[in-house]
């Protein structure tokens, strides 16, 4: 039971996670009709800035503001030197350019950081459990990380739906032409926009550092959950890409938790420690695989794209 | 009055608010030129989309030859003899002018599952493809790239691969526009000679060219025929008059 | 003859003919490295050769060709891990799996296009990728060593590193003729039309889905076969030989190779190869040289080599 309610939560807090990126991407994607392969290079840049401001300063949080702050700008670099010339190519340019960001965010980083891998240790504030029912804690910085990220999901629900740069993201969504002859400077919205995705990366990666070692490659393989997100929710669609990351963040976790011993159940012990960590892995790609059979489109797709 | 070759009855698509076709009913007879014409947003292009199978009618039937093809996909009802001329001009941009129309011959050719023989030496495609650049004058061009050729040609090129598959019936969607008058008359003769060996639905806002070329004509507004008849009944009737014609039929008359 | 045709033309017949002479001149100069650099650049262009079958003639933007690097290689590696050597057995089996895991795909995939089929061709390698590191019987991450390569009747034998060379090279010709009587043929020209124009290939009439399908499938199938000797080259396979990355390698092999160019990704994989080589001996940090360039490349130089050697002379790009 204990362990049951812990790795819902833990669900629910990597899902939320995943949400940061996959918004990011479907930002991106849907506004700028711009493919990144390198959105997982900043949500690992989130990680390494975080681990060495938190070092530098002596604060954890400090450290973290500094990091999403250098996120962003780091993003806004990326789109005015490289991006803003993807822009309206073919998306295998997109594919091609970005992955040579990759090598190259790979790269430096092992050059500024080395290969080995940094941690960032909690602040002992943040590494407590707390009882959240009788008798039964959870770790408060992954709370922390649940709030946090509903934080910024209500933030973006806002932006999107309820300021005027909301209007012009979802304007420049359907007809870029028209921001522009409004006067809205829309070169500048791009470069905002492309930082805010970047930053929101940034943030799931500084958030994530306590929990997993920073290292190269870390961004790989969650941006590969993003894109299953992003499949699933229909891409461009903010809704979209919540309620999926959410169901992917629960299936995986809650698979790679419980599945083995499902699996032990129905069949014999060997058979089943030997299966059970490729079928757990599997799982989300067969979730992906059967909404393509039903709705190719995704569950919130946005239509045309 | 003998079976139409095309029979449309209460056709209905609707776009969110947008009425596109609304209880449509239209019949073709074999070896007509039917006109359609009608005021922008009447839903003549839906119609074509609908006819062609690319687009599904919410409710209605569609019958060719006597056949309940509504549920058919384009493929299929393109293998029953109907092809369809766009009025976007939708060509294969990167490939020469006659690789277009022998695909458009290949279409028509059993299935393409032959994965060896070199496609381009077969006479079997190349013949009638040159035969149809011949038909609508482009014979000259055909080693060019598709995407060399100018706006009127590529009407040309369209036209020569909606023939290219031997095809019953032939949709066309606007071939006039963006000609200037010594292409459009151009297109006008060739058409005149294509409606003695086919059915031909049109669907055209050159009131001078549909009054020409048409055996009957249809009005459409929102997504209703408000008439249906003769060039002449057409041109008399009132209500196209002040939905419709107004002063181009001055223009014309 | 105008002069871009004499450029291209002259370095077509240098490659076909100075492939061959390589073990010639690595016997001569006692360089087997570089033979060994060759064998893998033969076996990458024979894999790039099969991806410009979807991604350069039939316009599928395929980001998990290296699964089926992954799926033939496993074939070989699991067969001879289970003490079963015969290449007629582990050969058929490598493409047959390749075949399956490419309709699977392919049949969910191709239901999609643009943006999405990207990112669904990545996510189901990825999950291959996952799957293949999971199973601890065959070495899971570290992956599993080979220590009999596949073995075929009498003189063929394939720990002979020339020998396995001309294999190879004997291999990358027959396919990208086949590859190449297959663009031209019926089927390729529908796949062709069917990447200029998909909407109208259906008005038109081809069922395209089927054809994409097929196409796909024999592309895999034919992946599959490199897989199979990429693994008997290096004596093991690892999970890391279908990382999401090496199937970006691939994709950049044939770009830069110059896309829907029947000899763009022998190019590509040549150069590519080579370069990282290069780069690799200058610094330990090579990849922030290639990152950069790779970028550069898409921006400006979109025929590929093949587009320049034919540029090169002023004749149309």
């Amino acid at each position: 039971m204990t362990l049951l309610v812990e790795q819902c939560l833990n669900g629910l807090q990597f899902g939320l996670l995943l949400f940061l990126l996959a918004a990011g991407l479907t930002l991106v994607f849907g506004i700028m009709d711009l493919v990144n392969l390198a959105h997982g290079s900043l949500y690992m840049l989130g990680a390494y800035f975080a681990a060495t401001f938190a070092a530098w300063t002596g604060s954890f949080v400090l450290g973290a503001l500094l990091a999403l702050g250098a996120t962003l700008l780091v993003g806004m670099a990326v789109e005015v030197v490289a991006m803003r010339r993807l822009y309206g190519r073919d998306h295998l340019d997109h594919v091609l350019g970005t992955f040579g960001l990759i090598l190259f965010f790979d790269e430096a980083v092992r050059l500024l950081w080395g290969p080995e891998g940094l941690s960032l240790p909690l602040p002992p504030w943040l590494n407590t459990a707390v009882q959240i029912l009788p008798g039964i804690y959870y770790s408060s910085y992954r709370l922390a990380i649940i709030v946090v990220t509903l934080a910024v999901a209500a933030f973006l629900y806002v932006l999107v739906m309820r300021t005027r740069i909301g209007m012009l993201i979802r304007a420049g969504a359907s007809n870029r032409e028209m921001v522009g002859a409004l006067g809205v400077n829309i070169k500048l919205l791009y470069t905002l926009i492309f930082g805010l995705g970047a930053a929101l990366a940034g943030l799931a990666g500084l958030m994530q550092a306590p929990i997993l070692t920073v290292q190269i490659g870390m961004g790989e393989n969650i941006l590969i959950l993003a894109f299953v997100i992003t499949v699933i929710g229909g891409i461009g669609s903010i809704r979209g890409a919540l309620v999926a990351a959410l169901f992917v963040g629960f299936i995986d976790t809650l698979g790679r938790a419980f599945f083995p011993d499902l699996l032990r159940m129905a069949l014999s012990t060997a058979a089943a420690s030997t299966a059970a960590p490729a079928l757990s892995s599997m799982l989300i790609y067969l979730l992906m695989a059967v909404v393509l059979v039903f709705k190719p489109e995704g569950l919130f797709s946005t239509g045309n794209k | 009055m003998s079976e139409p070759l095309l029979r449309v009855e209460n056709l209905s698509k609707r776009f969110g608010g947008i009425v596109a076709a609304d209880g449509l009913r239209l019949a073709i007879a074999s070896g007509e030129l039917h006109a359609v014409i009608g005021p922008n947003g009447a839903g003549k292009t839906t119609l074509l989309a609908q006819l062609s199978g690319q687009l599904r009618p919410d409710s209605g039937r569609i019958y060719f030859d006597g056949r309940d093809i509504t549920a058919l996909p384009m493929h299929r009802r393109s293998a029953l003899g109907v092809a369809r001329s766009f009025q976007i001009t939708s060509l294969f941009l990167d490939l020469s002018v006659l690789d277009n129309v022998a695909l458009a011959v290949q279409a028509r050719c059993g299935h393409s599952f032959r994965f060896w023989r070199n496609a381009r030496a077969e006479p079997e495609l190349r013949e009638p493809a040159c035969a149809a650049l011949e038909r609508v004058g482009l014979a000259a061009r055909r080693n060019d790239l598709a995407s060399a050729l100018s706006h009127g040609e590529h009407r040309q090129l369209e036209l020569a691969m909606a023939l290219a598959g031997n095809p019953r019936m032939l949709l066309l969607d606007e071939p006039m526009a963006g000609l200037g008058p010594e292409e459009s008359a151009r297109m006008v003769e060739m058409l005149r000679a294509l409606k003695a060996e086919l059915t031909i639905l049109l669907v055209e806002h050159d009131m001078e060219a549909v009054f020409a070329l048409a055996d009957r004509i249809t009005v459409m507004v929102y997504g209703r025929v408000i008439a249906s008849g003769n060039p002449a009944d057409i041109r008399a009737n009132q209500d196209v008059r002040d939905a419709y014609l107004g002063e181009q039929e001055v223009a014309h008359g | 003859m105008t002069p871009a045709w004499n450029v291209r033309t002259a370095t077509v017949v240098l490659l076909l003919t100075a492939l061959p002479l390589v073990p010639v001149y690595t016997r001569l100069a006692h360089d087997p490295f570089l033979l060994t650099l060759f064998t893998r650049i033969v076996i990458m262009a024979l894999a790039a050769v099969s991806l410009n079958l979807i991604l350069g003639y039939g316009g599928m933007m395929s980001f998990g060709h290296a699964a089926y690097l992954g799926i033939g290689g496993y074939a070989v590696g699991m067969l001879a891990h289970e003490g079963i050597y015969s290449g007629l057995v582990q050969w058929p089996l490598a493409l047959a799996a390749s075949a399956l895991f490419a309709l699977v795909i392919g049949a969910l995939s191709l239901r999609t296009r643009g943006v999405y089929f990207i990112m669904i061709t990545l996510a189901f390698a990825q999950m291959a990728y996952y799957v293949v590191a999971g199973i601890a019987r065959y070495g899971g991450d570290d992956g599993l060593t080979i220590y009999k390569r596949s073995q075929f009747f009498s003189p063929l034998d394939l720990s002979n590193k020339i020998q396995f060379y001309y294999l190879c090279l004997v291999l990358l010709y027959g396919v990208t003729y086949l590859v190449w009587r297959l663009v031209n043929s019926r089927f390729g020209m529908v796949v062709r039309g069917a990447r200029s124009n998909e909407i109208r290939m259906r008005a038109l009439g081809f069922p395209t889905y089927r054809y994409k399908l097929v196409c796909f499938v024999i592309a895999g199938t034919l992946c599959g076969l490199a897989g199979a000797l990429l693994a008997n080259h290096n004596d093991f396979i690892s999970p890391a030989t279908m990382y999401w990355t090496r199937s970006g390698d691939l994709i950049v092999m044939v770009v830069l190779g110059g896309m829907a160019s029947p000899l763009g990704p022998w190019f590509g994989a040549l150069v590519l190869l080579v370069l990282e080589e290069a780069l690799s001996s200058i610094t330990e940090y090579w990849q922030i040289i290639l990152g950069p360039l790779l970028l550069l490349i898409v921006l400006f130089a979109r025929g590929g080599i093949d587009g320049l050697l034919r540029t090169i002379g002023g004749k149309r790009a």
